[in-house]
């Protein structure tokens, strides 16, 4: 496992951010696919916004924009039905073959 | 550059039997010999395979069991758009003087590993093709007030098509309601929405205009491709446009100095029920109504024009044959060859094969 799948699975989602240039680099990398210079970790805020989502059996899913250029796909914990642009927090995440993500909304 | 045209080809009929990847390409090899004149195995240049089969030097193997001994010799894989990168391969070395004829032959076997991207980690667990299936389907429907009943359309129309294609997987004349009240996946998803993936081969002979007489009175010629991969992760995808292939039919119509009006015919990617409605409004097909519209319209009038073999919804969706699938189909039609499924007066067709939730799309114009 690489660094990124490692801190995933102690419950930290780390991601690579250009020394130079400052983009988020995702799915990570340790170089630049804008400057190709090298890359550093750093965490995230844990915090996003629903783009969108759908629902399988009872759990509601969706894509997740957590910062500019990184957007992930996880399931989302809520009591209500979900909103566009509703605020997210990552409630846990894991690593297991894939990475795992679980959100839980933030009422406004 | 040199003409290039389809000379011949050969399909097995789709199914969920799990047959060797080597049998399928092999059977669907040995149908262009058997109905293409004057082919015999020493004309042939090249043996290009497309699959996301693991197994390894099929373009070897499959040449060996065809008794060919060709110059060049190799896979292509691109997902779910391998077909037509592995024709788009054998038309450049056609076209550039290093082959004069080439066998494509492409296939994937049911369950292959081509059907999710490990690679892809801003899918998280949600890595099967049904959660993008799912958010943008969601999408639309958001963006457009799009009905369950007009998607459903969708999926009715390409299964009625597909019953008078011989060689699809399913011949089920399945309802709108049958479909809409078909088995849940997702609260955007029915199963009958979705295209099936299952075993099955597809063939092309291509070869350049200067011996494609000598196989064919009638060669269907390649004149336009677009490609375009705008990334490998679905999450970095606009949710509301096919943004490759809008670029890669640009390029496409350009090179054959055509423009969309003039296309009779068109095999599009309809992965999910959503993804022909977003193609054809993205291929400029729609003229001037809304994709619900202009679907609902050729479904009630028994209109072929979209997906006449059933697409990948009604005849099933063996990843690397399924680009070669769509161009037989064209090619039939533009020969006047495609018995029941027959559109009158065709002059122009579309092929339209995409990867990965549409990161990566291909646009080829055929015409006679
Ligand atoms: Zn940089």
């Amino acid at each position: 496992m690489n660094k990124f799948e490692t801190e995933l699975k102690n419950g930290n989602f780390i991601v690579s951010e250009c020394i130079d240039c400052k983009q988020i680099i995702w799915p990570t990398s340790d170089f630049c696919n804008i400057c190709h210079n090298t890359t550093k970790w750093r965490n995230t805020n844990n915090l996003g916004i629903i783009i969108e989502f759908s629902k399988k059996n009872d759990e509601f899913f969706g894509l997740i924009e957590v910062e500019q250029n990184l957007r992930v796909m996880g399931k989302i914990v809520t009591d209500k039905i979900p909103e566009i642009n509703q605020k997210v927090i990552l409630k846990e995440c894991s690593f297991n073959k894939t990475p795992k993500f679980i959100f839980k909304t933030i009422t406004n | 550059m040199k003409k290039v045209g389809i000379a011949g080809y050969g399909s097995t009929k789709f199914s969920k039997n799990k047959i060797p990847i080597e049998e399928l390409l092999v059977e669907s090899t040995k149908q262009v010999f058997q109905t293409t004149s004057n082919l015999s195995q020493n004309l042939i240049d090249g043996v290009i395979v497309s699959t996301n089969d693991n197994s390894k030097y099929l373009g070897a193997i499959v040449s060996e069991r065809s008794g060919i001994k060709p110059k060049i010799s190799h896979t292509i894989e691109h997902l779910c758009s391998s077909g037509t990168n592995a024709v788009i391969s054998a038309f450049s070395y056609i076209a550039s003087g290093l082959a004069d004829v080439i066998l494509v032959t492409g296939g994937d076997v049911i369950g292959n590993p081509g059907q999710v991207l490990e690679w892809d980690q801003s899918r998280g667990e949600l890595n099967h093709p049904i959660y993008w299936g799912s958010i943008f389907t969601k999408a639309y429907k958001r963006k457009f007030n799009t009905t369950e009943e007009e998607l459903a359309i969708v999926s009715a129309k390409n299964h009625k098509q597909a019953i008078d294609n011989p060689n699809s997987y399913s011949h089920e004349p399945y309802t709108i309601s049958q479909i809409m009240n078909s088995k849940i996946i997702t609260d955007d998803l029915r199963i009958l929405d979705c295209s099936y993936p299952c075993s099955g081969s597809a063939s092309v002979l291509l070869a350049s205009e200067n011996i494609i007489k000598k196989f064919t009175d009638t060669p269907i010629w390649i004149s336009g491709i677009g490609q375009k991969t705008n990334s490998a992760s679905f999450t970095k995808n606009d949710l509301l446009n096919l943004s490759s292939t809008i670029s890669a039919s640009n390029d496409a119509y350009a090179m054959s100095n055509t423009n969309s009006n003039d296309i009779d015919v068109a095999e599009v990617h309809d992965a999910f029920s959503v993804c022909e409605l977003m193609a054809v409004k993205d291929l400029g097909l729609t003229e001037k109504s809304s994709s619900t519209e202009f679907i609902r319209n050729l479904f009630n009038t028994g209109d072929r024009k979209i997906n006449p073999r059933g697409g990948l919804i009604g005849a099933g969706h063996p990843l690397g044959a399924t680009g070669i699938s769509q161009i037989i189909e064209i090619t039939q039609q533009l020969q006047n060859n495609a018995e029941k499924r027959q559109i009158p007066n065709v002059k122009k067709g579309l092929v339209h094969n995409m990867s990965a939730a549409a990161t990566s799309s291909t646009v080829l114009i055929l015409e006679s």
